[in-house]
Parts: C-alpha cells; structure tokens; sequence
C-alpha cells in the first residue's frame, strides 16, 4: 500500500535537505578562506562531488543492472577531454596547443560568454559539460553494441579494454590537434575561477558549481531509478532469464543503462576537469576505475547515498583525516619513519580489505539514506512500537 | 634491407616477451578455469616478485636470492588465497572478483610505501642478460631462453595434470566443484596447488620479464598482468595450452605493432612516422574484443550452455 500523502511529504522533506545542503555549500564558498586550515573541507567537497557523481553512475550500471563494468574511466577521460577542447578560450588556444595547430576552434563559454555577459559563460559551460555526457554516451553506445553481449567477468574485461584502448587513442600524436597528444589541456574554464557579481559583491562559486553538477545529475539517476525503467533494470540484475520472460527487452535495457552510466561518466570526468584545472590522459589509468568501484563497495552495491558517502569518505580520509600518516605525525604521535609518504594508502587499502571481507555490505547495504533515517527516528520516537512490531514477525 | 631482416628482431623480441606472458597467463587460467575468478591480484604478485629480487639481490648471493625470492612469492600466493578469496567462496562471483581488486590495490600501495615510489634496478644477472646475435639481430640471451624455458615449463605442467592425483583432482574441481567435492577431494588443498603453481609460474616469469627491462615501479605489474589475463581468455580461458598460444600471439603482435613505423618506414610505405608505438598496450584489447565477438570462448575454449 502506498500513500500517497506520505510520499509527498517525503519526497519535500527530501528536496528542502538538498537545497539546505546546496546553500550551505555556497555558504561555506563564501566563508572558508584559502588560508583557513578548514580550507580541506572545500577541496574534499569538490573532488568528493566529482568521485560522487563517478561512483553513483557507476552504481547504476554495477549496483542496479548487474553489469560488470570496469571502463569508467575511460568515459571520464571522454567527457574531460570533450569539456576541455570546447572551453579553451582562443587567446590561449596557442600556449596549450604548443606544438599543434589546434583543430578546435569554438570555445562555448567565451563565444556565449561574449555575446550574453556572465550568463552566456554559465550556459557555455554547461554547454560543454552537457557535450562531454553526450559524446561519452555515443562512445558508449558505439561500444556497447559489441560488449553487451558479452556476461559478468568477459564484459568486465572487455570494457577495461576498451578504457585502455580509448587512453591510447587520445594519446596518439596523430590526433594531436584535437586532442594536443599526450600533452596536458590548461587554461580551460575552470571552478577558481567561477565567480558571481552580485550588487557590487563577488561571490565565489568554485565548490558551489561540481556540487550543484553532481547533485543535479545524482537527482535525475535517483529518478531513473525509481522509474520503470529503474525496476526493470533491477529485474535483469536479480535475473536475467525471469526478467526476459516478463516481458523486459534485455538488449535495450542493458543499452540504456549503459549509455546513461557513461553519459554521467562523461560529465563527473568534465567535473573533475574543472576542479583539477587540467585534463590529461595518463590520469585516467584502469587505477582510477577501481578506486570508483571500491568507493561503491565502501557505501553499498546498490544503494546510491551509498555511494556518494562511500566517496565523500574515500575522499576525505585520502586527502585530509589520513594525511598525517604521510607526513610524520598521526593522532599526535610522532614517528617520521614509520609514517612516511605512502603509509596512508597502505593503511587505507587495508581498511578497504576489512571492509570488502567482513562487511560485504558496505555502510548502506542496498537501502537507502532517507529510509534509513525515518527508521532511526521513529526507534526514537516510539521504542515500545518497535518492539510490538518486531514480536509481530 | 629485406622485409625478413626488418622484422625479424620484432618477431624474436614478441615471441620472448610472449613466453613471459604465457607463464603469468597460465596462473590466471589455471585459478579462473576452477575458481571463476579474475584473479587481478596476479599481476601484482608478478611485480612484488620482481621487487623482491630487486631487495634480496642487493643484500646476498643470486645462488640465495633466486630461490628465496620464488619461496616468499609463492608463500604470498598462497596467503592471499587462503586470506582474501577462501572466506568469500560462498558470496557472489563479483564479491570474490572486488576482493582481488582490493588485495592488487593493496600490495600495490605496499610497494609504494616501500619503494617510496622510485623506479628500482633489476639486478643484473650474469650469463641471462648478455648479449648474443641470433640469425644477424643481436638480442640478450634471455630473449632466446624464454620460449624454451616456457615450453618446457608448460609440458611439465600438462604432465603434472595429466598423470598425478593433484593433477586429477584439479580436472575434478574445474569441472563441477560440488560434485568434486561430494567425492571427496578436498577442494581448499586443490585451490591452494592451482595458486602455488601460478605464482611459481609467475615468479619465474618476473625474473625473465624484468630482466629485460630497465627498472620496476609498483604499477609495473598490471599491465603485463592484464595482458597476461587477455591472453588467457584469447586462448580459450581454462586451457593451458590456449593460454600460451594466445600469450605467444599477444607478444608478437605487441611487438610488431612497436616496431610497426620502423618496418613501413624502411619499405617506403608511409612518408613519416605515424607514432603506432601509442598502440602497443590497446593491441592486445583490441585483439581480446575481436575474439569476444566472434568466438566468445576463445581459440581452444569449450563450449558452454547456460543452464536456467
């Protein structure tokens, strides 16, 4: 039985956390300072956000359609690479092009930019990003075709072939006006330098923007996912054969799933592009492929705010909570020679092993955060009706 | 010049470096033909084995080193199985597939922490790595014992299979596990050999492999690894002598594309060079998808049926 005023509400309270979470976010751009020490907490909002938006798509394809993929970054590498070629303005077109004529010659933020103000920049940007989805998702259809045909660990194996081979492509001298070969992309619109002139005062916006991206995006794949086509994904998943006797084009499904998994790919790919200022193909490595998948596995297969906690904890304990392990000291002990450049990955990657042995569910298992919540709360609120319930089973 | 002459020092480099491939690709078929798994974890033990010699090298004599190194790498091997991948056999394949993930992660960044990320020299091993002129191209005498030190490594491993009770038992279990089980084979010990094998395989194939290259760092290991894993399923995955064909195949067109603006540029095909070279790694998955779509089994798989 489903009631419908409940969901209503629901679904309101779910949308005034997001936006509380999104001002709070633009409120924090404003108030942290680079110097601040708390200035960690907007780099791991923004690199976070970029692994979120990674690890939800990827959950998508992985937690809810049950297809074994390991090309993310390859698709990553398509929609940075995409992002970065349309948003070079043309002045500095030659510094980065050094040793090519650059074939490219559009820059969607600058011609916008020039022809409507600060708003024509911000649709030229997203402009952009909007094409870097789309031409990893063509990549992703053009792909697919072949490969899904193909079960569990052949398609694994086959996709994390086809990221190898799409790194060597945009690799290829050949291919170096479009691409600038295996030199790195710069001078591209990027977050530090996102601003918005308001009466007189300047508001950054460089944390604001990949949040408001991942979270926008991570919405619409909440919503697949609650769709027809979302039940329809999770029936393959649970069973391939019983899903084709229902009814479910296997083929056409597994496609969709597919290609929107790499759309988001391509996107979170041109997020990153923004916040790292540079796009290079030797970072896109099958490494950063299972760094997304142990990120999903940390959260929950098959649970999205899994996923995105999953990454927003990859992240912070990588980049701020475990950096003293690095660097000499760790929780006020001082040993520089056991904790020397590395040990945090070691000591992650065996919190990592704990969690993938002992707790196979991840922190979320396949549920989800707001049900999660409304049963701790209701615990609160009435332990007796808990325990009524519970005796009931 | 003739094209035999230009193309020959390729095909004797890609037939070495296939039969490096081959003894790293065994381990993986020999693990996913009775364990279904992917075992990503294999190429890593391949480079902590070469990082082992690097260390052990320095600190006493070869005669010393090479066998200490291939003891701890299978020790290795074995503990990672019994660690990571025994508690999971019960879970789904892709709970089992995300643990050897997380173990290639680990021991990667092990190797990182040790090696403080720096590229390590191999040592030099005496007699292996000179030089000698095979058919007018000059090459390390390593290139040349590779195959044959490979093919001879792999008949005596089919023999092992063939004709021993372990070797039996192993045919048992990569057929139906329950029943190998209900008729009393004790599949922990059969799981165990299949990844003492392989890594003993692998280790063998470390000492080959780098010592012909420059140095290691602890990324070295999964690209051969996963070129090793490529080759397995090329060849059929679960067959051993599939896995050398294809390992061999995979060489030698890795090799040739390297060498592929040489050998066109001095027959006058193409004006200048195309930087095919980028190519070599996406070779072997373009070889790998080729085979998927045509013959999904591989060149000597056999034919399964999906049971509902």
């Amino acid at each position: 039985m489903i009631d419908k005023q409940a969901t209503k509400r629901k679904n309101l309270i779910s949308l005034i956390a997001v936006l509380a979470f999104l001002a709070l976010v633009l409120a924090l751009d404003q108030i942290i300072k680079p110097t601040s020490r708390m200035y960690m907490l907007l780099t791991v909002l923004q690199k976070g956000s970029v692994y979120a938006l990674a690890a939800v798509s990827m959950n998508l394809l992985n937690g809810f359609t049950g297809l074994f993929s390991l090309g993310h970054a390859g698709f990553m590498l398509i929609g940075a690479y995409t992002y970065a070629i349309f948003s070079i303005p043309s002045d500095a077109r030659d510094t980065v092009y050094q040793y090519f004529d650059a074939a490219v010659r559009i820059s969607f933020p600058e011609l916008l930019g020039n022809a409507l103000g600060g708003f024509g920049t911000a649709l030229g940007v997203l402009i952009s990003v909007l094409l870097a989805g789309l031409v990893a998702a063509v990549f992703a259809y053009l792909i697919g075709l072949p490969v899904l045909r193909l079960k569990s660990d052949y398609l694994a194996i086959a996709t994390l072939g086809f990221a190898e081979i799409i790194r060597a492509i945009f690799q290829w001298k050949k291919l170096g006006p479009v691409t600038n070969g295996s030199n790195l992309l710069k001078n591209f619109a990027r977050c530090s330098t996102f601003k918005l002139e308001l009466g007189g005062t300047t508001l950054s916006l460089s944390t604001f923007v990949p949040v408001l991206i991942a979270t926008v995006c991570i919405a619409v794949i909440v919503l697949l996912v609650n769709s027809t086509y979302g039940r329809a994904f999770k029936a393959i998943r649970d069973d391939e054969v019983a899903a084709e006797a229902m009814g479910i084009n296997l083929a056409r499904h597994k496609m969709l799933s597919f290609c929107t998994s790499c759309f988001f790919a391509g996107v979170s790919g041109a997020s990153m592009a923004m916040v790292l200022s540079i796009a290079q193909a030797n970072n896109f490595k099958s490494a950063m492929t299972y760094e997304i998948l142990l990120m999903v596995v940390l959260g929950g297969i098959g649970s999205i705010s899994g996923s995105v906690i999953g990454a927003m904890l990859f992240i912070s304990a990588s980049e701020w909570w475990l950096r003293g392990l690095d660097s000499g000291t760790f929780l006020g002990i001082n040993a520089p020679d056991v904790f020397r450049n590395g040990f945090r990955l070691v000591v992650f990657s065996i919190i990592i092993m704990i969690v993938v042995l002992f707790f196979r569910k991840g922190i979320m298992g396949d549920r989800e955060l707001p049900e999660v919540l409304g049963n701790l709360l209701r615990r609160h609120a009435s332990k007796p009706a808990v325990k009524e319930a519970q005796g009931n089973e | 010049m003739n094209l035999w002459n230009t193309v020959l020092p390729y095909i004797l480099s890609g037939i070495s470096v296939g039969g490096q491939y081959a003894l790293i690709a065994v381990g993986y078929t020999m693990v996913y033909g009775i364990l279904r798994l992917i075992n990503f974890a294999h190429g890593d033990v391949f480079m902590v084995a070469g990082l082992m010699m690097v260390y052990f090298a320095a600190a006493m004599p070869l005669y010393a080193a090479i066998p200490l190194m291939i003891l701890l790498t299978v020790l290795l091997g074995f503990t990672i199985e019994r660690v990571a991948y025994k508690p999971l056999r019960t879970a789904p394949r892709m709970s089992v597939m995300i643990s050897a993930i997380g173990v290639s992660y680990l021991l990667q960044n092990l190797a990182l922490y040790i090696t403080g990320g720096l590229n390590k020299n191999y040592p030099e091993i005496p007699w292996i790595s000179d030089k000698i002129t095979v058919f007018g191209a000059t090459t390390t005498r390593v290139t040349v014992i590779t195959p044959f030190l490979t093919v001879v490594l792999v008949f005596a491993l089919v023999f092992l299979i063939n004709n021993t009770k372990i070797g039996m038992a192993m045919r048992a279990v990569s057929k139906d596990f329950e029943t190998a089980e209900l008729m009393g084979i004790r599949i922990n010990n059969v799981i165990s050999a299949t990844f003492v094998i392989g890594t003993f395989l692998a280790a063998v194939g470390s000492l080959l492999f780098f010592s012909n290259y420059p140095g290691i760092v602890p990324t070295s290991g999964a690209m051969p690894g996963l070129k090793a894993f490529v080759a397995a399923v090329f060849g059929g995955i679960g067959s051993i002598p599939g896995a050398v064909v294809g390992a061999f195949i995979i060489g030698i067109s890795e090799s040739l594309i390297k060498g592929l603006d040489t050998i066109l540029l001095t027959r006058g095909l193409i004006a200048e060079q195309m930087d095919f070279s980028t190519f070599s790694d996406a070779v072997t998955f373009v070889l790998l998808i080729v085979i998927l779509v045509f013959k999904p089994t591989g060149l000597f798989g056999e034919k399964t049926t999906d049971k509902v």
